[in-house]
């Protein structure tokens, strides 16, 4: 019954969290490059004026895609606050992620379609750590479901910090951070125009920025699931962790897309999956 | 039962008789329709007729035929493929056909078992198989009478072999439905091998010099893979008496797995997994009907067919793991390569090959949920694939191109056909149709036997969503240019693209039941354990298909307060998504290619790793038999 | 209540200028300005801005490029015009190929003088501009509340506007 619970209040609060994460993103980096930076509610402000505008679209099907876009994103981050499968939870990120491209892709042109291409390269870079971490998380309590990886007794990271760390590099590729902003950029970062969202004005635009805020809540829920023996450990570890990726951010160049699948899939293939290795026989041998 | 089991295999032969003896293309295709459409009849007969029974062991004519006949159709089998190798001037097939001869004589020196008295077994798998072939087989041939005639009139040069051409079809599907329901190990070999001469004729129909070649390469792989179900014979009538799949099936360990590893090997070369893929790719030269039923949904099919047939020995064994870690690099390598390609028929033979690799993968880990995931695997990939060839066969030859650049905006030029083939796609790879079903249940069976495989899996899987996604994309955009004239297509082919397309969609909303009805009575015969999705993830799956459904639905209210605009160029459009002002006021086309990574990944490159790697693990798998 | 006061993204557009008021457009962005105070973005893409900042003069070639970002931009919106080129063609007007200030293409709401065009004066005039996008949002709302009256079914083509 909780499960339901925190769903509902993930559908409900995720936005709010979402938006505030992002204002105080966009405090910080200000700071960091020495600059006042806008009000907190910032991204509230953006999101409403953008739902205030007109909807300028090139081909009458491209929000379509958006719908999916966001209800899915809402559907994988239900699941996830609902203690499904985590496995499920991925593949509907994978769904959704998918309905943004297939949108920017029916909007042909020049720049949508190279972010299209982009935001594809970077899934296939994050997909097979995502798939590994869902691995990981399964060996100790031998489920899939996050309610039983909640429910181990155990500091999930000291077991699977290779994991962790491959995770954490992938999921700057979801934030939309640097260096892995290639699709589309966030602030005032610009990358082939605005890349993927270069054809979704208005209301459409809004949505995908709705959408962005429902799935940093479900990152920032996966890199808790790693701490989730102890509230008191994974709410500060979990807020250290977003911190870092702002400092990330902020101080590296963006890689090319070559850089990104290969970095990623090395780290995944070196420190995710030799993690899961070790950790599988060490289960194994009765440790 | 006898007379349905025999109808159902003379069926098609009959019919492919009888249209090659009809005066006139309109009795021809007449016959070709009816006969399609009694074996789906027949196909579906079968089923409601075994459905909560438990195996039945048959004769259906057969015994007699394995008695009296086999070894005068094995002779002339030899012959024919040796006929060929001679006319054809192809050293090595005729060289393979002497062999076979030899392994023949080599198997009556070493006596003949009495031969069973009812050859032929149909449980849970058999029925599935033979639903398969016989729906999408049908399917198939429905479609191939309005893209014969079209492919007729693309190419009007040389005699009509249209007659033959659906003989050999007819042909090869009786052949399939023997090769399904056989238990006796010659007989399912017999026809084995004449399923290989079917696929090598159909490959060779152009009679090009390229189309002889790649038919020869078909022929030579597969018959080296046939010599694995030769040895198992051989062994087990040695050994053990009669030589059945079932006994092999329930064997003891090391007999039992050597003869096993040997099927596995035919299994393989006809799965077209590495080392043995070379041949599928040369395979799409054939007309695109063959490459539906022969080289997607059934022929190939019945390579993990026979390996899952095994799996119950294969379960827990090292020999088990480096066959499943075959069928996993495969999936890994061939994926890869996928999303280097633009012709679309080569994506889909790759594709094709990386998820018999992933069927191997779960066959040769045997456990209860991992056939499970296998079994799933064949029925949703038959009918996706089946109808994601077919669609491009027909666009085919609407656009004169294979390529799937061409197929840009297809979803504006021809939206009914575009819809086939994106329905195709989504059952392919995305969350809640039917692959991905059988994937995720894949990945849940193979985490708990060993790490390595389902690593391999995940990162094969990437590139799986990165080449539909983008092949989906090129067909939903909305086209820049105008579109080229299109003609409509047969009735034929739009039958069986709906019928297909239908399945694709039903199947991922009936599949619990096909679960409980058909897959689980098989594997409570052969395994012990349950099946891990639980009703709550079923429901969520449904959920997620149903909001698919709804979402055309949000258009409604998106239309509203719309501008239309053109698509941004810097401001340099000249007025029409379609153009932009160049260089000195010059006139430049919109023109968006996909990305096909060629700078990171190389297709030879890839394709000799996956040879070696593979080719070392057949080596170390018998090895591990031994061991 | 409005929020296009409190976030309105720009983007721009040189003309023919001589860089002189394109850097300090760019200025504004630097920390000792930092217009994003204001939650200005420099959004780069016309189908995301609300105000669209000109620099230079209107000639032959740009011309045409600067009407398509205008139509291209989702109503409501503002145009700046920065510096004296872009207001009047300044120094270029009797230039052979001048069309002249960027009004002789499009409407322009505010108009920044200056050569060039100083930071504080340009993020004034974005300031002016956001009053005038008030009330040009009034306008617009009160115009698509008549268009909508229409029911009009999904699969059916909206205009295109004239180009
Ligand atoms: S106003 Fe002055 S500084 Fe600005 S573009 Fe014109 S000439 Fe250059």
């Amino acid at each position: 019954m909780s499960g339901w619970l925190s769903a509902i209040l993930y559908i409900l609060l995720a936005p709010v969290a979402g938006g505030l994460i992002a204002g105080i993103d966009r405090k910080l980096t200000a700071r960091m490059q020495r600059r006042i930076g806008p009000p907190i509610f910032q991204p509230f402000y953006d999101l409403f004026k953008l739902i205030d505008k007109e909807n300028v679209i090139v081909n009458l099907y491209q929000n379509l895609y958006l719908t999916g876009f966001l209800v899915f994103n809402i559907v994988a981050g239900t699941l996830f606050f609902a203690g499904g499968d985590l496995l499920l939870v991925i593949f509907a990120l994978a769904l959704s992620g998918i309905f943004l491209v297939l949108g920017a892709a029916s909007a042909t042109s020049p720049y949508s379609h190279i972010g299209a291409e982009r935001e594809l390269i970077q899934m296939m870079a994050c997909e097979p750590m995502l798939l590994i971490a869902a691995m990981g998380l399964y060996l100790l309590p031998h489920s899939f479901q996050v309610r039983d990886i909640l429910a181990v007794d155990k500091p999930l990271f000291l077991y699977l910090p290779g994991i962790l760390f491959g995770l954490l590099y992938i999921l700057t590729i979801k934030l939309r951070k640097s260096p892995f902003d290639l699709s589309t950029s966030h602030h005032a970062h610009q990358e082939i125009v605005k890349g993927i969202t270069t054809e979704f004005s208005g209301p459409a635009l809004a949505v995908v920025e709705l959408a962005h805020w429902y799935e940093t809540i479900l990152i920032l829920g996966m890199i808790y699931l790693f701490f989730a023996w102890n509230p008191w450990v994974a709410v500060p570890a979990t807020i250290g962790l977003y911190l870092a990726e702002i400092l990330v951010d902020n101080t590296n160049a963006r890689l090319t897309w070559r850089w990104t699948v290969t970095s990623s899939w090395l780290i995944a293939a070196v420190a995710g999956a030799g993690n899961l290795i070790v950790l599988f026989y060490f289960l194994k041998a009765g440790f | 039962m006898e007379r349905l089991v025999f109808l159902l295999i003379a069926v098609p032969l009959l019919g492919g008789i009888l249209q090659a003896v009809m005066p006139g293309a309109r009795a021809r295709h007449g016959v070709i329709w009816f006969t399609c459409g009694l074996t789906i009849l027949l196909a579906h007969a079968v089923l409601v007729m075994t459905l909560g029974e438990a195996p039945i062991r048959l004769n259906a004519g057969l015994a007699l035929f394995e008695r009296q006949g086999l070894l005068p159709a094995e002779i002339a089998l030899i012959a024919l493929i040796g006929f060929y190798g001679i006319r054809y001037r192809n050293p090595l097939a005729v060289v393979l056909a002497g062999l076979q001869a030899l392994l023949l004589i080599g198997q009556q020196q070493a006596g003949h078992p009495e031969p069973l008295e009812q050859p032929l077994l149909l449980d849970g798998l058999a029925v599935m198989m033979v639903m398969i072939i016989g729906v999408v087989g049908g399917g198939i041939g429905i479609h191939a009478i309005g893209y014969m005639q079209e492919h007729r009139e693309h190419h009007p040069e040389g005699p009509d072999r249209r007659a033959s051409f659906f003989f050999v079809v007819f042909l090869f599907l009786s052949a399939m439905f023997g090769l399904v329901l056989a238990d006796s190990l010659p007989l399912l070999l017999l026809f084995w091998e004449i399923t290989t001469l079917c696929s090598f004729l159909l490959i060779g129909f152009e009679r090009t010099p390229e189309a002889m070649k790649n038919a020869f390469k078909a022929l030579n792989l597969n018959l080296i893979g046939g010599f694995g179900i030769g040895l198992a014979i051989l062994h087990q009538s040695i050994n053990h008496g009669t030589p059945t799949l079932s006994s092999i099936a329930s064997g003891a360990a090391p007999a039992a797995l050597l003869a096993a590893a040997l099927i596995a090997i035919a299994g393989l070369a006809k799965s077209a997994q590495f080392p043995f893929s070379s041949w599928l790719l040369g395979a799409m030269v054939a007309p695109t009907p063959v490459s539906a039923l022969l080289h997607s949904s059934t022929m190939v099919k019945a390579g993990v067919y026979v390996i899952i047939r095994c799996a119950p020995v294969f379960h827990l064994t090292p020999a088990g793991f480096i066959l499943s870690l075959i069928g996993a690099i495969t999936f890994l390598l061939t994926s890869t390569i996928a999303a280097t390609q633009s012709n679309a028929k080569r994506v889909l033979a790759y594709s094709t090959i990386a998820n018999l690799g992933l069927i191997v993968t779960c066959a040769g880990i045997g456990s209860h949920q991992a056939v499970w995931a296998a079994m799933l695997l064949i029925i949703f990939h038959a009918v996706a694939k089946a109808l994601l060839f077919l669609s491009v066969g027909t666009v085919e030859h609407k656009l004169g191109s294979r390529d799937i650049e061409d197929m840009n905006g297809l979803i504006v030029c021809n939206p009914r056909l575009a819809l086939a083939m994106l329905i195709g796609a989504a059952g392919m790879f995305l969350a809640p149709f039917g692959m991905l079903i059988s994937k995720w249940a894949a990945i849940e069976a193979l985490i708990q036997a060993n790490p390595i495989l389902p690593i391999i899996i995940a990162f094969g899987s990437a590139p799986t969503l990165f080449f539909w996604t983008k092949w989906m994309g090129k067909l939903l955009a909305c086209r820049p240019q105008a579109c080229p004239a299109i003609r409509v297509c047969s009735l034929s082919e739009q039958a069986a693209l709906g019928l297909l397309a239908a399945l694709t969609i039903g199947i991922c909303a009936i599949f619990p039941m096909v679960s409980s009805h058909l897959i689980e009575p098989y594997l409570a015969l052969h395994f012990s354990g349950e099946i891990l999705i639980s009703r709550g993830n079923l429901i969520t799956m449904f959920i997620m298909l149903a909001l698919i459904g709804l979402l055309p639905f949000s258009l409604v209210y998106r239309s509203r307060a719309e501008r239309m605009v053109t698509p941004y160029l810097c401001g340099a459009n000249l007025g029409d998504t379609g153009h932009f002002t160049g260089s000195a006021d010059s006139v430049q086309p919109v023109y968006l290619k996909n990305y096909y990574l060629h700078s990171l990944l190389d297709e030879a490159t890839l394709f000799r790793l996956g040879l070696i790697a593979s080719g070392t693990l057949m080596l170390v798998m018998f090895a591990a038999v031994g061991w | 209540m409005s929020m296009f006061k409190r976030s309105p993204w720009m983007v721009h557009y040189d003309g023919a200028s001589c860089n002189g008021c394109d850097i300090e457009v760019l200025a504004c962005l630097t920390p000792r300005y930092d217009v994003e105070r204001f939650g200005v973005i420099n959004t780069g893409n016309p189908k995301h801005a609300d105000v669209l900042l000109i620099t230079g003069y209107i000639n032959e070639q740009s011309q045409p490029v600067v009407r398509q970002i205008y139509q291209q931009m989702p109503d409501p919106k503002v145009v700046i015009a920065i510096g004296i080129c872009a207001t009047s063609g300044g120094i270029f007007s009797e230039c052979y190929n001048t069309k002249g200030g960027v009004d002789s293409t499009i409407p322009v709401d505010v108009y920044v003088p200056g050569c060039a065009a100083r930071p504080e004066s340009i993020i004034d005039g974005v300031v002016k501009g956001l009053a005038v996008l008030e009330t040009k949002r009034a306008a617009w709302r009160i115009e698509r509340k008549k268009r909508n009256r229409v029911f009009r079914l999904p699969f059916f083509k909206p205009k295109a506007s004239p180009p």
